[in-house]
Formats: C-alpha cells, sequence, structure tokens
C-alpha cells in the first residue's frame, strides 16, 4: 500500500539515489516530455480561447444591454415633430441615461457600407434614428413601447434583444468549449502518460524484482517512477507553455477587441498568469496518473 | 526465526512441495540438497516471503506469511539476506551501488558512504571493483557481489541459492568460506545446492545440517553432515 504523507514527501525532497535505481529509459522519457509540452502548448491556446470569449460574452452582454434605438418612420413633414416628442417622452422615461437624435452625416455613416459614402440621403425617405442610453438599472421596454405608441405612431423601439441574446449565447457556449477543450487535453495527457509509465514500468520488471529482494516497499519502487514521470511532465509543460505564450503574444493585435474575434484572441492583465498554472497542473496530472499506474503494475507483479 | 510447518505448495496444478516442515534457528548452518527441479528454489522463496504456502504455514520471524502485507515483507527483506544463482543486481549501477542498494531502500543512505561498504568490499574481494558494472564482472565476482549485498544490512538470516553455481571449485570454496564466517557471526545460513561435494569439503569447517528435497518432501531433515 502506498502511503501518501511519506510518498509526497519523498518526491518533494530529492533522493539522488532513488532517482538512479530506474534506468534511463529513452522514448518513455521523450513521450512524456514531448506529450507534455504539446498538451500545454494546445492548452494556452484553449486557455486564451475562453477567457477571449468569456470577455467577449460580458462585453456584449452588458453594453448591448444597455443600449436602444428608437427608429421613427413617418412621413417627411412629421418626422420632426415625432422625432422631439419621442425625446420628451425619453426625457421623463425612468432609466435611460441620455437620448439623442443622429445626425443627418451619422446615419449617412451607418448606410455607408451599403449604398456607398455619396448616398443623397436628403433624397430618401429615411427613418429618423434615436440613440438610447440606458442608466445601470435599465428601463422598461415595454412600458415605453406603450407610450410611444400613444404618442409617437411613428416610433419602433428596438431594445437589441432579438441579436443580443444569440451573440452573448454564443460568446458563452464557446468558452464553454474552451474549458472543455482543456479538461480533454488534461484527459489525453493523462493517458500518455499512462502508457508511457505503463510501457516503463513493464521494462522495468526485473528492476522491481531486485527492489523487493533487497527490502524496497512499494512507496519506494513507486516514487522513483513518478518522480521521475512528474518531473519529465513539469519540464514539457513548462516549455510548451512557454512556447504557447509566445505565440499568443505574437498573434495580431487590434484597438478594439470586439472590432474582430481573432485579433483579441489572447490575454489581458493578470490573465496572463493563468497560464503558469499549466505546468503544475500537468505535473499533477503525471503524477496522478503514474501512481495508479505505479500501483496497479506493482499489484500485478507481487 | 523461519519456520515452515506442514507446508504445501502448488503450482500450474501440479504440487511441487508436499508436507515439508522445516525450523531454522538462529545461528543455525543448513544445506539445502537435492536435483535440479526438486524444489530448493521454491522453498527458498517460501522462506523470505516471495511465495505463500498453498498449504500449511510459513512463519518469518513469528508472524504467519499470509498476515503479511507487502509493507511488511518488505521489511521481512532487509532481516533475510538472499543469494540468486542469477544474482540479480541492476544493472545500470555500478558494483558499489548495487552493494549498498540495501540501505538506500531501507532510508540509510549516509551509511553507504562510510567506511562499512568499503570493509565488505574488501572482505569479499572486490575493493578493485567497485565501480565496475555487473555486466563486467565474472561469475566468481558477481556471486560475491551478491553476497556482500546479502550481508550489508546486517541480516539475521542468510538464504543462498546455488551461489557455486557459475563458479570453479576455487570460487566455490571460497565463496563457501565466506558463508561459513557469516556463520560464526551468529548468522543462520541456509544454502541450496545440488554439488554434494561442496557440502563433503564443509565438513570439518562447520556444524551444518543437510536437508534433502526428493519427491516433494524434505527427507533426509536432520542427517549430521
Amino acid at each position: 500500500m502506498i502511503r501518501w504523507p511519506r510518498f509526497l514527501k519523498g518526491l518533494l525532497v530529492s533522493d539522488a539515489q532513488a532517482d538512479r535505481v530506474v534506468p534511463p529509459s529513452g522514448y518513455t522519457a521523450r513521450l512524456t516530455v514531448f506529450a507534455a509540452g504539446a498538451m500545454a502548448f494546445l492548452a494556452v491556446f484553449a486557455l486564451a480561447l475562453s477567457l477571449a470569449s468569456g470577455r467577449l460574452a460580458v462585453r456584449w452582454g452588458d453594453e448591448l444591454g444597455r443600449s436602444a434605438t428608437i427608429r421613427i418612420a413617418a412621413p417627411a413633414d412629421q418626422q420632426q415633430a415625432q422625432t422631439e416628442a419621442a425625446l420628451r417622452i425619453l426625457e421623463t422615461t425612468r432609466g435611460v441615461q441620455t437620448a439623442r437624435a443622429l445626425t443627418t452625416d451619422e446615419q449617412a455613416d451607418l448606410l455607408a457600407p451599403w449604398f456607398g459614402a455619396d448616398l443623397p440621403l436628403d433624397a430618401l425617405p429615411v427613418p429618423q434614428l434615436i440613440e438610447v442610453i440606458e442608466t445601470s438599472e435599465g428601463m422598461d421596454p415595454a412600458g415605453l413601447r406603450l407610450r410611444l405608441a400613444a404618442e409617437v405612431p411613428g416610433a419602433v423601439l428596438d431594445d437589441h434583444s432579438r441579436w443580443r441574446a444569440p451573440l452573448v449565447k454564443a460568446a458563452s457556449r464557446l468558452r464553454l468549449l474552451g474549458w472543455t477543450a482543456i479538461i480533454l487535453i488534461a484527459a489525453v495527457m493523462a493517458a500518455m502518460v499512462t502508457l508511457a509509465a505503463n510501457a516503463a514500468l513493464a521494462a522495468n520488471a526485473q528492476v522491481i524484482a531486485v527492489l523487493r529482494l533487497v527490502g524496497a516497499t512499494d512507496s519506494y519502487i513507486a516514487q522513483a517512477f513518478i518522480r521521475r514521470f512528474t518531473l519529465r511532465a513539469l519540464l514539457g509543460a513548462f516549455a510548451g507553455m512557454a512556447l504557447g505564450m509566445a505565440a499568443v503574444s505574437l498573434m495580431p493585435r487590434a484597438g478594439d477587441e470586439t472590432a474582430s474575434f481573432l485579433t483579441g484572441l489572447g490575454f489581458q492583465g493578470w490573465h496572463w498568469l493563468l497560464p503558469l498554472v499549466l505546468p503544475p497542473l500537468a505535473a499533477f496530472v503525471a503524477f496522478v496518473a503514474t501512481r495508479l499506474a505505479a500501483r496497479r503494475t506493482l499489484e500485478e507483479l507481487s | 526465526m523461519i519456520e515452515l510447518e506442514n507446508v504445501a505448495y502448488s503450482y500450474g496444478g501440479g504440487e511441487l512441495l508436499s508436507d515439508i516442515t522445516l525450523k531454522l534457528a538462529p545461528g543455525s548452518f543448513h544445506f539445502l540438497t537435492g536435483p535440479s527441479g526438486a524444489g530448493k528454489t521454491t522453498l527458498m522463496k517460501l522462506c523470505y516471503g516471495a511465495l505463500l504456502p498453498t498449504a500449511g504455514q510459513v512463519r518469518l520471524f513469528e508472524a504467519d506469511v499470509r498476515s503479511l502485507t507487502r509493507d511488511d515483507v518488505a521489511m521481512v527483506r532487509r532481516r533475510v539476506g538472499v543469494v540468486h544463482q542469477d544474482c540479480q543486481f541492476l544493472d545500470h549501477l555500478p558494483v558499489r551501488e548495487n552493494v549498498a542498494l540495501p540501505l538506500h531502500v531501507s532510508g540509510r543512505s549516509q551509511e553507504a558512504e562510510g567506511e562499512d561498504l568499503n570493509d565488505l568490499l574488501h572482505w569479499v574481494g572486490l575493493t578493485e571493483r567497485a565501480h565496475a558494472l555487473p555486466p563486467e564482472l565474472s561469475g566468481g565476482e558477481r556471486q560475491r557481489a551478491a553476497l556482500a549485498r546479502a550481508v550489508i544490512m546486517s541480516p539475521d538470516v542468510v538464504l543462498a541459492d546455488e551461489p557455486t553455481g557459475n563458479v570453479d571449485w576455487e570460487m566455490s570454496q571460497r565463496l563457501l568460506r565466506l558463508l561459513i564466517e557469516l556463520n560464526r557471526m551468529g548468522k543462520t545460513v541456509l544454502v541450496a545446492t545440488h554439488d554434494l561435494s561442496l557440502i563433503r569439503a564443509t565438513k570439518s569447517h562447520v556444524q551444518a545440517r543437510v536437508l534433502r528435497i526428493a519427491n516433494r518432501r524434505i527427507q533426509l531433515a536432520g542427517a549430521d553432515l
């Protein structure tokens, strides 16, 4: 039976001889280092994806949730009067922080991507847009719609809920996918380390027999293997993490993250510290995987 | 110290040992002889907990072997030095580290650097070969290294399974003298060998008992050499 306290102490306190009793093994060592490195590299990207999509979900949820648009579609001779009436209603509407009618130039800018910059807006029956910014408490869109219907017949309130919800949902799903990828990466790494540890244990059955002959406990034998695989995983994951962070930092950036999701993929502020968790996490996964493999093998060989 | 009572051992449907009763008293010297395949190695393995009897009882230092955990068996093996015919070394470690291995696995690594280890290597005549790897050793050197490893923990019992199987007559005599010397130090010694001439040659040096295994049983238990 493996005793955890002694076991952990043995793992943390270096025993040069315990490290030497297991002969250096070529491909299992390289496999473990490579697997840990590759998984940590991928995990950095999954983490970046998850954090970036999380930021987008929050931003879209906050910013779009706090804004609304009123469209005044009235005959040309009534449009100005209805716009002023709508603004008066908004001034007295609870939860509205600011409301203003867009200028002709601003509306032309909005339409320019579709109709070109030289659009003769004066000659077209374009509805007047009013931008509404809500307070943090928010307004009551249903109540506002009733008041607008009664006093401004050409007004249509759009609180963006129709397209805000799917966007926020998509960003949240993307964040979930990122975390799922990290869990899968950890599972794959555990599987790879288990395979490598099993191969090493099987290849060293004679070494185990000798150690048992001279009075080695299961803890001592297991520790020799676990320490080796844990340190390999730590080393590989550290290298993979460093490369992953370098790759993320080299990705093209844009000033406004919402402008393009891809250019916003990365870490911000203290989030740059989060990948540092990956090497210890990889070492822990290797520790558990090797421990289970060692326990199973030592029971089989007894 | 080590007691077997009505022990039987079966493997693969066949009974290898049957109704074995044996007691290794402190300070005694026993030879275990018999033809190849008679079960000498199996009996030795029963004596240090490497195998469990299929019937009867094996007591190692007063404890029933069936009640021992694997860690308990490890503790028993620190009190029983074993020399195998094939020696069983860690081939990637030099002789010195192989001999000191029991100290390391029992948490006494600092003693591996002491004079006792040098004295022990000198006693078995391996001072010059201390840094050689096991595959570089001759048969006799391997056996002497295995003997040094078996006694470095100052065990109560030394079990030697065909320790002279791969060496010439002169080296056999030398190894046997080392085992006799250990017995004079108070160690209990059990030597398994099929070489009766070796037993006869020891007659004038030690009061030993010869146990012969034949037809799955100890047939001449208690016969003095």
